[in-house]
């Protein structure tokens, strides 16, 4: 039975603290769950169970000893690109293979300060590179809701082992979208802190002016309990925030009195499907239910954001990925000279996503190109920025679709890697501008696929997406929906 | 498309793709041309933009230094590190012959 893997985190330490249910229940119902449907599912690449036990043991024992945690014997599933010392750290890449992390990642070093337990490596586009997990060299993650559809990306490992109750909670990342649209589709809570809430330290760098470390849950209270453990100024990461981190569960309520939702019809443009459109409008209708207040904001530079990241990105990505050349670590294929080997190790290691946005980024960066392309994007961006920033003297949150369509069919696309692009539109401002996000179960679509309301807010406004979200949720009953995943 | 985009051009794959260190294929060369320069195209959308006078944003956070006291503190474990190495000797890293004997 998928009995205590199917609870949500918030449940399951009530019933640690009650001595109800022991760590190691847990983690065995984690790992009989995950050995039961991820054959159907391809969540995880790796899975430690005996380590597991053995933490939980050790959680059980301190707890016995009286000592408490805020997740203490809660196992946190990884997304393959944060280190977590003696794990495999392999970014689904075949280049990283047999790599041994040999130090945490300072958010993984939060979550086991805290008592949790790094459970299991869960699957991702290589390098983050992408928004399907179509592009793991290790197969494809399907969407629990429908095995035919994909998970999202590229942190759908990460979506579909919460939503398929193979997991209580994940850490992922997002770059473009890659925490809020593998949420969205596979119908949990995805949460994208502001940039420098989160270390990056011991985050894979994709694009580090864009990237953040962000939580997937069964619930908007999970997200705001495991994003307090994992928050904080970090000596390791200059970029890392030092403000003092507020108390997020303290910022939940059930009423949205007062509260401003912004709402840009440019969100709701060509591209967005009419049934995505319409469950967005009717959460939004809920939310105003709820004591909300509308207010109509615009974003003209919207159209804009697919171009500015697709030049940013891969600038910043062939610049961090440069690092991967068969020297130091990873796996290396032997030549007579250094430049081959790195290059025929590259070539070998690399799948064509991630050589496709090298390429690309080392395009827009290359000499008599440079101004054109990416000085360009730079003030483009500052442009969007500018759009972010008058949002949000209107209102305190926007909300809109997370993606234009619900998860399509596997396989869709593969020839058109730009189609794909474009389905970013609504997720990269926040990264961009620096901003937060959170993605919440809304409903479903005409094909019987989840919908996600994305709600966007300022850098560091977590408490208020947090609020609107988690008043959303006890409104609705969209999070209490399973998908049925019955497995062997 | 855009006359004043003189750039609208093939990407040369082959030489970006020395530039970034990746040893493609004839059929890698072809398939990355046509995705290339489908991208390209539609990032020139940002020609329409009037940016004369716009600060370049090239990071969310304030510019700024960021300085920590100069003391010494332990860093991760060497012999963990050269574990990882794919070659070594004792405690070096083993690569190819750099430069030409002399």
């Amino acid at each position: 039975m998928s009995g205590l893997a199917s609870k949500t985190m918030g449940e399951l330490r009530d019933l640690l603290s009650t001595g109800a249910c022991s760590s190691r229940e847990i983690v065995q119902s984690v790992a009989d769950r995950i050995r039961a449907v991820d054959q159907e599912v391809n969540a995880y690449l790796e899975v430690d169970e005996e380590a597991g036990l053995a933490a939980a043991d050790e959680a059980d024992r301190k707890r016995a000893a009286g000592e408490s945690g805020a997740l203490l014997g809660i196992p946190v599933a990884v997304k393959d690109l944060l280190n977590v010392e003696g794990q495999s750290c392999r970014c689904a890449s075949k280049l990283l293979e047999g790599y041994i992390s040999p130090y945490d990642a300072t958010c993984v070093a939060h979550v086991k300060a805290a008592g949790g337990i790094p459970f299991g490596r869960v699957n991702m586009d290589e390098f983050a590179m992408g928004a399907s997990t179509e592009h793991s060299a290790f197969g494809v993650t399907k969407n629990p809701w429908n095995r035919d559809h994909v998970s999202g990306g590229s942190s759908g490992g990460s979506a579909a082992a919460v939503a398929a109750d193979e997991a209580i909670v994940s850490l992922g990342s997002d770059t473009g979208g890659s925490v809020r649209q593998p949420a969205s589709f596979c119908g949990c809570v995805g949460l994208k802190p502001g940039y420098g809430r989160v270390s990056r330290y011991g985050l894979t760098a994709f694009a580090s002016s864009l990237d953040q470390v962000g939580v997937l849950s069964k619930t908007v209270a999970d997200a705001a309990d495991t994003l307090q453990v994992i928050s904080g100024h970090d000596p390791k990461d200059t970029t890392s925030d030092p403000s003092a981190v507020p108390d997020f569960s303290a910022a939940l309520s059930t009423d949205l009195k007062g509260m401003k939702i912004g709402i840009a019809e440019e969100f709701f443009g060509s591209g967005v499907r009419a049934d995505v459109a319409s469950r967005v409008r009717a959460a939004i209708d809920a939310c105003v239910n709820l004591g909300a207040e509308p207010v109509p904001v615009s974003f003209p530079h919207l159209d804009y954001a697919v171009s500015v990241y697709y030049i940013l990105a891969p600038a910043e990505a062939s610049a961090n990925l440069s690092r991967f050349d068969g020297i130091r670590y990873g796996n290396r294929v032997e030549a007579e000279d250094p430049v081959s080997l790195m290059k025929q190790t590259r070539d070998a290691g690399f799948g064509d996503e991630v050589k496709r946005r090298i390429l690309l980024g080392t395009y827009v960066l290359s000499s008599g190109y440079y101004d054109a392309y990416y000085v360009k994007a730079l003030k483009a961006r500052a442009l969007i920025k500018q759009d972010f920033d008058a949002v949000f003297t209107k209102c305190d949150v926007l909300m809109s679709p997370v993606a234009p369509t619900p998860a399509y069919r596997i396989g869709q696309g593969q020839e058109d890697p730009m189609a794909l692009y474009l389905g970013d539109i609504l997720t990269i401002p926040a990264n961009l501008s620096g901003g937060c996000g959170l993605s919440v179960p809304c409903g479903f679509s005409e094909d019987g696929l989840p919908v996600g309301l994305q709600i966007l807010g300022p850098a560091l406004a977590e408490e208020h997406i947090l609020r609107a979200g988690f008043a959303f949720e006890q409104s609705s009953t969209w999070s209490s929906h399973k998908p049925e995943v019955k497995g062997m | 498309m855009n006359e004043s985009s003189p750039d609208l051009e093939h990407v040369d794959v082959s030489y970006v793709a020395n530039l970034a260190r990746l040893a493609l294929t004839d059929r890698e060369l072809e398939k990355f041309q046509g995705e290339l320069d489908t991208v390209v195209a539609y990032i020139h959308k940002l020609d329409e933009l009037d940016l004369e006078g716009v600060e370049p944003m090239s990071h969310p956070r304030p510019r700024e230094n960021v300085l920590r006291e100069d003391e010494p503190v332990p860093g991760p474990d060497r012999e963990r590190m050269l574990e990882n190495a794919p070659a070594r000797v004792g405690d070096l890293v083993k690569v190819p012959q750099m430069m030409e004997d002399v």
